[in-house]
């Protein structure tokens, strides 16, 4: 590429250098209104939240503790089913696969089971924030054949306004919203769950009270 | 030099199996109607319009300032940034990136660029493969055609093709056709490809100036098994995919797949701001003829465009004429802007496959006023004289007739006539295709010149206006 790269980075910069276009101001996204003003806003998220998430084809489990989490999780057949579980939300969840341990994302492939935490849930469409600060392979969010996610009932917001201006400044390489199982309805528009990612999603919405 | 390509003719194909067009209209429809009830939703949905069409007017203004932010912040988080004039300059990078490798096998995501770039036949003829693993491009890609929607790349085709599709390529049992099976078998088919990629290839949907971050937008995770599983990952981008703040994300993000498909989100919204440790993370900055588009005060917002596929829903022709025969890689409305852009010559017919009806412009979430700009390109077709004999016949004739109104009256008389006596087979043959899916009216008795003559004798017509005026008191 060398110096040929450089001369397209220039060229381009000149070719718009080159033509003067009026100036657009750029608008606060909701002018001097305050976001609750203007943007959808829910009296409870949490329910709101509950129900977008079994709209867009997850589960959504209400749980007092990590606990009750368990013991629902070992009533659900896939759970009992999978073989490689995973779990990153800490020691009340087993797992028998160590993420930690794992220098070659491709060995993930015969991951079943997989349990993480989410730092917030959206109300208006079921999405959760997850980033890779505590994930080693973010690969294991998309090659599990099943996900479960774990979310404060306390952290659900609204909408997507509220969710950029948590996130702030991102710090980590990767964040994703996930909202509900993978899917794909390429086939003469006929909804599938499972394309290439999770075949199931389960949200644990726990009452963590700060 | 590219030959010329017409839409009628094209349509005129795919309309000739009515049940399929009427299927696919229906097909159509419905995602429209999806989209419909989602925007009705949000109370705020004009404003969110408003402010993502100011957004991207500012960004696209600001294009020179705004790219080399984001390429510095960019660079900073460890990101190799390249820059490409045109397709072929794209191809090149991209495969320098895939030999440097050693790498043959690649797996791509959706990305409209990369089509418009023709870089699947330039990696294969260098000896790579490269697998789309979006399932109606997958299709596709099997069928050796191209998609036919922006969005949904296989729309036009009926599950009991994709079932003989993939009985042929993937071994799935002759005459299946139940999507849930067929799926699965992709599936397991894709996961394969996933594992042994060596190089993943993703399209873009917006690049964050201020963070030098990128975001992808999936339902089924496809650009997510291809970004983290093999250690190399490009991302392609037209320089127009910018936007400057991270927060814009958040108007953005929620008209997207409301305006696309009519869900609320993407199942997947990835943020990639930075490589793996120890991976490469690439991105290509393509202009390819958007600077140009920028140069032009009428079709600049073209480049607004967030590739969402609303105005191909809404499109009452391309609904029934289907994407292929617009024979270009972005259809319908959006396309029918952009392809003359790019060769006015071949793309001449498409500002014309459209009605002016105005449903495109009403549902695009960045505001762009898509009919209005059909109807600038017919001006400037017109005016460097790209239009067919059938059309610039017609229109001088029209014009000499309008400027002359003794043969205006002469002409309306011998229609009259004409359409009352002469066998129809005159006047409903090829040289008048107006009338092939069309029945004029029963002609007048009379014409309103000569009512006029009988009923308001005396007067002449701008006197009667005149009068008329008067009595509404003008």
């Amino acid at each position: 590429m060398g110096s040929k790269a450089r001369d397209s980075r220039q060229a381009i910069l000149d070719r718009l250098r080159s033509r003067e276009v009026t100036p657009v101001e750029l608008p606060a996204i909701f002018g001097d209104d305050s976001i609750s003003q203007v943007a959808i806003g829910f009296d409870d998220p949490p329910t709101q939240f509950a129900g977008t998430v079994e709209a867009v084809g997850g589960l959504c489990l209400q749980v007092g503790s990590m606990q009750e989490a368990l013991n629902k999780l070992e009533q659900d057949e896939v759970y009992r089913d999978a073989a490689r579980r995973c779990s990153l939300v800490g020691d009340e969840i087993p797992g028998n696969v160590n993420l930690q341990e794992i220098e070659d994302p491709h060995e993930l492939s015969s991951l079943d089971f997989l349990i993480a935490r989410a730092e917030f849930g959206v109300a208006e469409n079921g999405a959760m924030w997850i980033t890779d600060r505590d994930i080693r392979h973010r690969a294991s969010l998309f090659i599990t054949q099943h996900l479960a996610l774990v979310v404060s009932r306390q952290s659900i917001i609204s909408n997507m306004h509220q969710a950029y201006e948590r996130i702030g400044q991102p710090e980590t390489p990767f964040g994703v919203f996930i909202a509900g199982p993978s899917k794909t309805a390429d086939i003469e528009q006929s909804l599938v769950l499972g394309a290439h990612g999770c075949r199931t999603l389960t949200v644990f919405l726990v009452d963590e009270p700060a | 030099m590219a030959t010329v390509s017409e839409h009628p003719e094209k349509a005129a194909a795919y309309i000739a199996d009515r049940s399929r067009s009427r299927w696919h209209d229906g097909a159509l429809w419905f995602v429209r109607s999806k989209r419909d009830r989602m925007a009705h939703s949000l109370p705020e949905w004009e404003r969110l319009r408003s402010t993502a069409s100011q957004i991207k007017a500012h960004t696209i203004a600001n294009l020179p300032e705004i790219l080399q932010q984001f390429e510095a912040n960019a660079k900073a988080r460890g990101v190799h940034v390249h820059w490409a004039a045109d397709a072929q300059e794209h191809n090149e990078i991209v495969l320098e990136i895939v030999r440097k490798q050693n790498a043959t096998r690649v797996v791509k995501s959706k990305s409209m660029l990369t089509e418009e770039c023709h870089l699947n036949p330039h990696l294969e003829a260098n000896g790579i493969e490269v697998i789309d693993t979006d399932l109606g491009e997958r299709i596709v890609q099997m069928r050796g055609e191209r998609p036919s929607h922006i969005v949904l790349p296989a729309i036009h085709i009926k599950k009991e093709e994709v079932g003989e599709t993939f009985a042929k390529y993937l071994g799935t049992e002759p005459g299946a056709s139940d999507p849930q099976y067929l799926t699965e078998a992709a599936r397991q088919h894709l996961r394969s490809k996933f594992l042994e990629a060596e190089v993943g290839i993703t399209g873009v949907n917006f690049a964050i100036a201020e963070t030098g971050g990128f975001v992808v937008c999936t339902n089924e995770g496809n650009a997510d098994l291809g970004a983290s599983l093999p250690r190399v990952h490009i991302a392609c981008m037209g320089i127009e995919k910018l936007i400057p703040r991270l927060v814009d994300l958040s108007v953005f993000v929620r008209l997207l797949a409301r305006s696309a498909t009519g869900q609320p989100i993407t199942t997947y919204t990835s943020h990639f701001h930075g490589p793996r440790p120890g991976c490469e993370l690439h991105i290509v900055l393509v202009d390819n003829g958007r600077s140009r588009i920028r140069d032009s005060d009428e079709f600049r917002s073209a480049l607004g465009c967030i590739r969402c596929g609303a105005c191909m829903n809404t499109c009452p022709v391309f609904r029934r004429s289907g994407g292929h025969s617009y024979d270009a890689v972005v259809p319908g409305p959006i396309g029918s802007v952009l392809s003359p852009a790019a060769d006015t010559k071949q793309h001449r017919s498409l500002p014309y496959a459209c009605s002016l009806c105005g449903s495109c412009t009403d549902v695009c979430p960045v505001k762009i006023p898509l009919h209005h700009q059909l109807l600038t390109w017919r001006q400037q077709i017109a005016s460097q004289g790209l239009l067919p004999v059938s059309k610039t016949a017609a229109m001088r004739a029209g014009s000499m007739l309008f400027q002359h109104p003794r043969i205006y009256a002469l002409a309306g008389a011998l229609g009259r006539r004409a359409l009352r006596w002469l066998p129809k087979s005159w006047i409903y043959n090829r040289a008048n295709p107006w009338g092939l899916d069309r029945d004029l009216p029963e002609p007048p008795v009379e014409s309103f010149r000569s009512w006029w003559q009988t009923n308001r004798q005396g007067t002449s017509v701008d006197e009667g206006m005149k009068s008329k005026g008067a009595k509404n008191g003008k």
